[in-house]
């Protein structure tokens, strides 16, 4: 057993080395590809406003984007080693002050959002794969397919329509996420319900989690489609298997053999595939963002975007990234818990 | 090895047993787009206690869904007919669970690919435990160990690979595995398909001594599926050639391999390589489409020896005095008429009129 658990450390210690380089190149990516991309942050702060040549080389040169490249790229590395990501150019704020208040909103809608596709698309994956081509599957994969072929706004609004209007469960005050920002809880881990909670105020976690409920809801179905599609190939593949037959053959009885053999081995790949997820949700729910006014990352870089704020735009993508690459290495541990073939 | 005289003596006692597992005009089809394709059609045999039946043919001849056929181990779109009687019951039309009750305790089944048979994520002592509670859930948890680990080392697999997943196997020892997990529960009956025609030859002839060890040492009624007909004749009892879903001819082994009656059999004894071959024999043609298969005898289309009455009629089944069942008109002039026993004209002349 020690000598097991020992080559399951070694594959973990491997895989975070390999992350280094990773980093690092993405990070070098990040910074010249914004420095390539026209227009800059002096510019794009004039507005319309006519300034004169001399103007906006004063403004770079008190900015220091004068300086060679090369030097404001290893200042940047020297920075974000020590955890700096830098000053925003315009409006001046901290970049780890707008990762840690948003990212709060993001990370608490990206995980609820994977909650919802997981419970609804993991079991109908699984029924439509158990039941295939029955008029059952047929219905399931149309559902993924529609959802995910659905835009945010459009599953928003029906959303709204299905828990508002039909089930009566929320209010039309839980459309608008913008109040939850100003919710009276003393902040400690800047994710509201997680405050919220910690203050004891369970009357503020109820109306968080109602606001939670549509955007949630409305992002998990967008993506429950690919846990559908995953699961149910995946399903129908290890039920042709040749150690499930092999199970039938020692009389093991049908239900366990489903559930045991084949529905187990068909959700290791699709491990790999949330982690995936996790990672598009980080970054790319900004439609869903906007639709319900979520407070989230990838709002603020939107924003971030249009004024051609270096700055900004890099610390952010770096976090995502960063978060991006860390999910990528506890998949890959979670997938070596799972399966001993699995090492290094 | 035991001696010549004593196997007789087993021979004779076994003749005298009445048989573990016996099929009655056996049907197998499977759906497919073109209809229903008879893979097995109309296959009878018996197997005794302690004895091994050799399934032998080319590929595609129905060999491996008549194995699977018996065990009710089918996919689903396809349908049995016909009878296996198994302990006064008839296995076909069975519950699926009572079925499924028998396979492991009653009925066994040894695969041919090693490899892919045993669950990646389940350590060998996982399969153990799951199979035995299966069928003996009233076992405690130390008799399932022990009776697990007996049963691998009979296979040569030491206690202290208990613990270890498929991947740290070869595929000789994940076979042996396979084979204590199929004998673990003593089966009266079972069907070994190709066995080892994923192994390299030692290990197949180590296999081959331990399916002999078994039927010598608990009575296991064996149907040994394989192309190589040197295991056949190393392991057998009986055989029964396969031809297109037919069995062509079934008798002693050793009577069918010295004097082969039906014109595939000695076809497929000409086709073997041996140290004393020569130049490479095979039979011209393959198999035909089980959809469509041909009028007459299934194997006239390149049968050397065809007559007219083979393309028009399908042959009887006829006990020759050797004991050996052969369904061929050849060794019954009296049932066809002169004119049927002209030799058939060549194929190709047909073909060339299709064309």
């Amino acid at each position: 057993m020690s000598q097991k658990s020992g080559s399951l450390g070694r594959y973990f210690v491997i895989r975070l080395a390999m992350a280094v380089p990773m980093v690092l190149i993405l990070l070098t990516l990040v910074f010249f590809m914004l420095r390539v991309a026209p227009g800059d942050p002096v510019t794009a702060s004039a507005g319309g406003a006519k300034m004169t040549a001399e103007q906006i080389a004063a403004k770079r040169h008190a900015a220091g984007f004068d300086r060679p490249l090369i030097n404001q790229y290893g200042e940047y590395l020297g920075n974000v080693v020590k955890g700096d990501f830098g000053t925003t150019i315009s409006d001046h704020r901290k970049v780890t002050d707008i990762i840690v208040e948003n990212g709060g909103a993001t990370l608490t809608l990206a995980l609820a959002a994977l909650f919802v596709a997981l419970v609804v698309g993991l079991p109908l994956g699984l029924l439509a794969g158990r039941y295939r081509d029955t008029g059952f599957d047929v219905a399931i994969r149309l559902f993924g397919i529609v959802t995910y072929a659905a835009p945010a706004f459009v599953l928003g609004a029906l959303a709204q329509i299905v828990f508002v209007k039909k089930l009566g469960w929320l209010d039309d005050s839980s459309l608008q996420a913008s109040p939850l920002i100003q919710a009276s809880v003393p902040t400690k881990s800047h994710i509201l319900i997680v405050d919220a909670a910690m203050a004891g105020d369970w009357n503020a976690v109820h109306n968080i989690f109602l606001h939670l409920i549509l955007p949630s809801v409305t992002l998990g179905l967008i993506i429950v489609g690919v846990f559908i599609r995953m699961v149910r190939v995946n399903l129908i593949q290890t039920l042709r298997g040749d150690y499930v037959e092999a199970a039938r053959a020692r009389g093991i009885r049908e239900h366990k053999v489903v559930t045991k053999h084949a529905f187990r081995n068909a959700l290791i790949p699709v491990i790999t595939v949330i982690g995936m997820q996790v990672a598009l949700l980080l970054g790319g729910s900004v439609l869903t963002e906007k639709t319900f006014s979520w407070p989230g990352l990838g709002n603020q870089l939107i924003n971030y975007l249009n004024a051609r704020d270096y700055i900004a735009v890099q610390g952010i993508v770096t976090f995502i990234a960063v978060v991006v690459i860390v999910i990528g290495i506890l998949i890959d541990f979670v997938n070596a818990l799972i399966d001993p073939r699995v090492r290094y | 090895m035991t001696t010549a005289s004593s196997t007789e003596s087993t021979t004779e006692a076994r003749e005298s047993a009445s048989p573990v597992l016996s099929a009655r005009d056996l049907r197998v089809w499977y759906g497919s787009t073109r209809g229903p394709v008879a893979a097995v059609d109309g296959v009878t045999f018996d197997v005794r206690p302690g004895e091994t039946l050799g399934l032998v043919g080319e590929s595609g001849c129905g060999k491996s869904t008549l194995g699977r056929g018996v065990l009710g181990l089918l996919p689903a779109g396809a349908a049995v007919d016909g009878e296996v009687r198994f302990a006064g019951k008839n296995l076909v039309g069975m519950p699926a669970k009572e079925l499924q009750q028998l396979r492991g305790p009653e009925l066994g089944l040894i695969f041919q690919e090693p490899m892919t048979r045993l669950n990646p994520l389940m350590k060998v002592s996982e399969h153990f435990e799951e199979t035995l509670k299966t069928h003996h859930p009233e076992l405690p948890k130390d008799q399932i160990r022990s009776r697990a680990l007996e049963a691998l080392r009979g296979m040569g697999i030491p206690a202290s690979r208990y613990e270890s997943y498929p991947h740290e196997f070869s595929g000789g020892m994940r076979q042996r595995i396979m084979i204590a997990l199929a004998l673990v529960l003593r089966p009266a009956f079972v069907v070994a398909d190709e066995p080892t025609t994923a192994l390299d030859v030692l290990v197949e002839a180590q296999i081959i001594q331990i399916l002999a060890d078994l039927r010598r040492n608990f009575d296991t009624a064996l149907v040994l599926i394989t192309h190589n007909l040197g295991i056949v004749a190393e392991a057998c009892d009986r055989v029964a050639v396969m031809y297109a879903g037919h069995i062509v001819e079934q008798g002693d082994a050793r009577e069918v391999f010295a004097n082969p009656q039906h014109p595939y059999t000695q076809e497929l004894l000409r086709s073997t390589i041996s140290l004393g071959t020569t130049g490479l024999h095979f039979i011209p043609g393959s198999p035909p489409d089980l959809a469509h298969p041909p009028v007459g005898c299934r194997f006239h289309p390149r049968c050397p020896k065809a007559m007219r009455v083979c393309a028009e009629e399908a042959p009887p089944e006829v006990l020759l005095p050797s004991g050996s069942r052969n369904t061929c008109w050849l060794p019954v002039p009296d049932m066809t008429t002169a004119e049927g026993r002209l030799p058939l004209e060549v194929e190709e002349i047909s073909v060339a009129d299709e064309a």
